[in-house]
């Protein structure tokens, strides 16, 4: 089988697998997990297959595997839909695959396989006591068709085709948050981050059509490809004195905004920790944030169009620049005051999130690269991990009776001993989140933000350093929180680990998240550089030909990230080592109002609230629907049934009963008069109708007779 | 040789008298009789005609052969009418059988 083949069959089993479970095997859980599952390995074994091909060709990011057929004439062209894979797709393709085939593993586990169905839970709520999901094999259908989604977003070739990828993931999205859509903040937060990341979608559409009408075409290796469409594409002026190149590079950039759930529309992605976590694990770690992201990567030879390391940054990109270095502190701050185990995650899942973003900004290519992929194992195996926190407190709080609110970390504490595989796992992602040095995969990729930052923009360097140090900080306060100390609450005390189909993810994912790392160390490391051939920052820096990958080894940013790693870990630890159920968070006493502004996340949900949320009830009550749909459209559709009516009356009184009906009783009225007198002539007597008729004859003859020639 | 205009005289004062009896006598057989006399009229028209104008050919004779036999079985046909009128109204008077009137 040939390799571009393969690229091609990669993302096709598991929309199979989507339509199998949905049309035929939906009322049977465990052949529908059976299809899912199948269908993802298969994904998997051909997507590492590809990985291996892909990495093995010399060459790759001058040469690159792509295959495209025609597919929608245009004119007198074709648009054509095809597959690459360079160096960026083949790596972001390996850490998908197996995030994902965790994730679906995990969720056999998660969602109670092999227990009875208890039937007192109904479709659309969760199991209330360890009981299968009522809608177990729908799960699987959705996630399906999101892992494909994502793998056509990661092997397109072009813009339109990573578009289509990229909304096929939004509408999973909606589904899986909204997974449990009895609940109501569950139904909220769908349709929260359904709107929320279209106000980015649309952005992201307009740079698109934009771009196909600047250039007259999609395909990356067209555009980025060539310096001379870059180049026209950079002196060609827009507007506000924008270039053409910077427009598209901003539109696109809202798309990651909204998709990457970047800082000012990061709000749904919080929310979204209402759907069943391993939705979590796959939208915000492995798969659908990591695509804004991914699209920056693929577009930066476009976004950083004219930018020269050391010569300070373009508009795009200090727009860029900003936003992602804004996010990642902001959302670092927020993540501190969160309580909810799976919140904290969010949080920093955004602000991570925002480093990767902020890499780009500064023209760090290799490491936002290297982050995407290390923070995707790490952040899966986190969310994971919590999700195994939350279904062992559930089940504690099920056994002891004792119903607290399994996913506030204050209920937790003492897990360590409860939950050993989940613990250790935890820890190893926690700590690869914190940049815990050396051993972890999250220190490398961090760290090289980090130097890629202080050679470009102190500021930014500085900004991401301190929320390096909250990162630290709040991871350990959540390890703290949930795994050491003694439990605070019966429901933790009564806590067990979770079946083998949800540790063994973790096993394999806390693998990943410290050895992922070790590709990356680079050559001039000092004592253990070399050791392992950091043979993924080379083949990623082979894609950009000598930028982004400048920033070699410095000590400073390294000093830095040390410092803030195990600085923030230790703080952590020592102010959340004893917590006891009584003394609740010292974070509130210290911070007073501030803490409560963490908490509340800054009031942007308020802000947006009253900005957006109810103009926009507002606008739909009073004006779009009292006004125009009320009074306007209503009122023009009764004001033409009135005329109607009018109309219809005025004719019916001077039309139809007058002249149409006066005719016709004329006709038959006249008809029946005119008989009447008629039949008078019809005496019966056989004489007189002879004299009529003799007289007639002899009027008749007479005539003739007179006229004849 | 007597002129055809005479036979064409007696025939018109023949059907005259027929016509006279027909729309003036009030008995149906009496009627019944002017028709006969009308129709007669009328043969020793076309046997006058066929003579005078056409004598080669046999067409007079032949319709007045065909005008004897419509008149025969009219009679025939009238009489029993007649009868079966008498029968059920016992009146033969044209003017009392108003049985079409309106």
């Amino acid at each position: 089988m040939s390799v571009e083949l393969l690229a091609w069959l990669v993302p096709l089993p598991p929309v199979l697998a989507f339509f199998i479970i949905l049309l035929f095997t939906k009322r049977n859980n465990r052949l529908s997990h059976i299809v899912g599952l199948g269908a993802m390995l298969l994904s998997w074994a051909m997507g590492l297959t590809l990985f291996v091909a892909a990495v093995s060709t010399e060459g790759l990011a001058e040469n690159p595997i792509t295959s495209s057929v025609p597919w929608l004439p245009t004119g007198s062209t074709w648009l054509e839909m095809g597959i690459l894979v360079d160096p960026l797709s083949a790596a972001t393709l390996f850490f998908v695959v197996w995030t994902c085939l965790a994730i679906f593993v995990y969720s056999v586990g998660y969602h109670n396989f092999g227990h009875q169905r208890d039937p007192a839970d109904k479709p659309g709520l969760p199991p209330h006591a360890g009981g299968v999901d009522p809608i177990y094999a729908r799960f699987f259908a959705f996630i399906a068709l999101f892992a494909f989604g994502m793998l056509v977003l990661v092997l397109a070739d072009n813009l339109l085709l990573l578009f289509m990828g990229w909304e096929i993931m939004g509408l999973c999205s909606y589904l899986l948050i909204g997974f449990w859509f009895a609940k109501d903040s569950a139904k909220r937060a769908a349709v929260k981050a359904f709107l929320t990341t279209r106000v980015g979608d649309v952005f992201f559409l307009l740079g698109i059509a934009y771009l196909y009408s600047a250039t007259g075409t999609l395909n990356y290796q067209a555009i980025l490809g060539n310096e001379e469409v870059l180049h026209q594409l950079a002196s060609t002026p827009a507007i506000l004195g924008l270039s053409a190149a910077t427009l598209i590079g901003l539109l696109i950039f809202i798309g990651t905004v909204g998709k990457s759930a970047q800082f000012p529309l990061h709000v749904w992605l919080p929310d979204a920790m209402e759907g069943p976590t391993p939705v979590s694990a796959m939208i915000h770690a492995a798969t659908m944030v990591s695509a804004g992201v991914f699209l920056l990567l693929r577009m930066f030879p476009l976004l950083t169009v004219g930018f020269e390391p050391g010569h300070g940054l373009t508009t795009t990109m200090t727009v860029i620049a900003v936003i992602g270095t804004f996010t990642a502190l902001f959302a670092a701050t927020i993540a501190v005051a969160q309580n909810d185990v799976k919140r904290v995650l969010a949080y920093s899942t955004i602000s991570q999130l925002g480093y990767m973003v902020a890499a780009v900004g500064v023209g760090a290519f290799v490491a936002a690269t290297f982050h995407l992929i290390t923070h995707a194992f790490f952040k899966a195996l986190l969310f994971l991990g919590s999700g195994s926190v939350i279904h062992g407190m559930e089940h504690g709080a099920h056994k002891s009776q004792d119903h607290v609110d399994p996913q506030d970390m204050l209920n937790m504490g003492g897990l360590r001993k409860r939950m050993p595989i989940t613990f250790w796992t935890f820890l190893l992602g926690g700590l690869a989140l914190a940049g815990f040095p050396i051993v972890t995969a999250g220190f490398w990729s961090k760290d090289e933000i980090l130097s890629a930052a202080f050679g470009e923009n102190r500021i930014v360097f500085l900004v991401l350093a301190l929320s390096a140090l909250l990162t630290a900080f709040y991871t350990m306060r959540q390890i703290s929180l949930t795994f050491l100390g003694k439990p605070r609450t019966a429901a933790a005390e009564h806590a067990h680990e979770s079946t083998w189909t949800m540790t063994l993810p973790l096993i394999v994912l806390a693998f990943f998240s410290v050895t992922v790392g070790w590709t990356g160390i680079k050559r001039d490391f000092p004592v253990i550089g070399g050791i392992v051939p950091p043979w993924l920052e080379e083949l990623l820096g082979s894609m950009v030909h000598g930028e982004g990958h400048a920033a070699g080894f410095a000590f400073t940013p390294l000093a830095t990230s040390l410092v803030v790693a195990l600085g923030g870990l230790g703080l952590g630890w020592l102010v959340y080592r004893r917590i006891t159920a009584e003394s609740g968070d010292p974070l509130v006493r210290w911070l007073g109002p501030v803490h409560t502004l963490l908490r509340r996340k800054y009031y942007v949900d308020e802000f947006y609230a009253v900005a957006f949320v109810r103009p926009a009830y507002w606008f739909a009550d009073k004006v779009a629907y009292w006004f125009i749909d009320r009074k306007v459209i209503d009122g023009v559709l009764h004001a033409v049934a009135r005329s109607v009516l009018a109309v219809g009356a005025f004719l019916r009184k001077y039309i139809d009963l007058l002249v149409v009906n006066g005719f016709g009783d004329l006709v038959g009225g006249g008809t029946k008069r005119f008989g009447g007198w008629l039949r008078y002539v019809q005496t019966g007597r056989v004489q007189g109708y002879l004299i009529a008729g003799m007289a007639f004859a002899v009027l008749l003859l007479s005539y003739l007779a007179l006229t004849r020639p | 040789m007597i002129p055809l205009s005479w036979y064409l005289a007696l025939a018109g004062a023949l059907f005259c008298i027929g016509l006279y009896g027909v729309l003036a006598r009030r008995n149906a057989v009496a009627i019944l009789m002017g028709i006969e006399l009308m129709l007669n009229a009328v043969n020793i028209n076309l046997i006058a005609f066929w003579r005078y104008v056409t004598p080669a050919q046999i067409s007079g004779q032949a319709f007045a052969i065909m005008v004897f036999a419509v008149a025969a079985s009219e009679a025939a046909v009238g009489l029993a009418l007649i009868i079966s009128i008498y029968r059920r109204r016992m009146t033969v008077v044209a003017e009392e059988i108003d049985m079409l009137k309106w």
